[in-house]
């Protein structure tokens, strides 16, 4: 799973749905049976794509992800880009490709902040089904 | 329900083991299959993935082997399926390769992750015909919508009931709740497995979408199938 997609999914637990504690999903505690692991999987990089998903993005919550996989380099606020081009947004725009697109989170769990649910990931794939008892 | 069938279906009574052993189960048997018959874009879909916006983050809900998934590179999917070995196989095709703008999960159509009003499209392809009941499809529908951030919109696909040339010859006034063989020829062992489907007629889609809370945007019937592009209506909750 990429950064990017963690970006964009919560708990799915129907009673969390309301509640600003389901997203993101936590990464800072982790089960011993199944150690984070992530990898860098090259992708190509395209100035205009990383400029344009950006308006998407939520950063605050981008800032969570990041910093609970180790990365504390992102601006504390979300970049203000004009132009893609431009010399000095290259850095900044290359590690945002690096940070969402082409760090994979192999295998980890995700923990909802509310009720505490956790989803696994495992050969990059997460998993969103909830066991029988929690499915509303 | 009326189920029309060569063999008797087990559990029609409930809907959810009905989906859980005629849709769930089905796929994972024949995902390997299945995905080899499932290469070819239809050219709606097609059109419609190429014209989104550059930078236009979507999701693919039942996205199977993960086919559409990489049709357009100038925006980012994520596609999801019940199907877990369906998942595996859409990660490892080439469909979603290294270079790849795209990813996936698994998860439930009427339960899933995706953040609210976040997306600004999702396609549905063959998906929403597997729910059981009127309530589900329509739920199933809600959740799309619920997904796609206002003036987002979703193209979703439908079997028709309406296919009167097709292979299988349905045509009005047949049983809209219906279980459809899959065979698979193995070392000279035919092996049959029957899916569930809900086979939509003229309109139907249109009025689930609304039911959903959701307008309808565009509409048609492409190749056995009807299709509708929604968006979410005015006062979509």
């Amino acid at each position: 799973m990429k950064l990017l997609t963690a970006n964009f999914v919560q708990c799915t637990v129907r009673a969390c749905g309301s509640t600003p504690d389901c997203f993101p999903l936590h990464f800072d505690q982790q089960s011993p049976d199944i150690p984070l692991e992530l990898a860098h999987e090259d992708v190509d990089y395209s100035p205009e794509f990383i400029y344009n998903i950006l308006p998407r993005i939520e950063w605050t919550a981008l800032l969570t992800t990041a910093r609970e996989l180790g990365n504390t380099q992102l601006p504390e606020k979300k970049p203000e880009i004009e132009n893609p081009h431009a010399p000095e947004n290259e850095q900044l725009l290359k590690d945002l490709h690096t940070l969402l697109l082409e760090t994979q989170i192999i295998q980890g769990s995700m923990r909802c902040a509310n009720c505490g649910h956790i989803y696994f990931i495992r050969d990059s794939i997460p998993n969103f089904l909830l066991p029988g008892h929690l499915v509303q | 329900m009326a189920l029309q069938s060569q063999s008797t279906a087990p559990g029609t009574a409930d809907p959810l083991n009905l989906e859980r052993t005629h849709v769930h189960a089905i796929y994972d048997q024949i995902a390997p299959h299945f995905s080899q018959t499932r290469y070819k874009p239809w050219p709606i879909v097609q059109r419609y993935l190429e014209s989104r916006r550059p930078g236009s983050i979507g999701l693919d809900i039942g996205c199977g082997n993960g086919k559409y998934l990489t049709v357009n590179p100038e925006i980012y999917i994520v596609g999801s399926d019940r199907s877990s070995k369906l998942v595996d196989l859409a990660c490892t095709e080439k469909a979603v390769g290294k270079s790849r703008l795209a990813d996936v999960a698994v998860a439930d159509g009427i339960d899933p992750p995706f953040v609210d009003s976040r997306f600004d499209f999702a396609i549905s392809i063959a998906v929403v015909h597997h729910f059981a009941t009127p309530e589900r499809r329509v739920e199933a529908v809600k959740s799309i919508l619920r997904a796609l951030r206002p003036g987002g919109t979703a193209l979703v696909y439908v079997w028709a009931l309406e296919q009167k040339t097709s292979r299988r010859g349905w045509d009005e006034g047949h049983a809209q709740d219906v279980m459809v063989p899959w065979v698979t020829e193995k070392d000279g062992m035919r092996t049959v497995v029957e899916r569930y489907y809900h086979l939509y007629k003229k309109g139907e889609i249109e009025s689930d979408a609304v039911l959903a809370g959701g307008k309808v945007v565009e509409g048609g019937y492409e190749r056995d199938n009807w299709w509708v592009i929604i968006e979410r209506g005015d006062d979509f909750r």
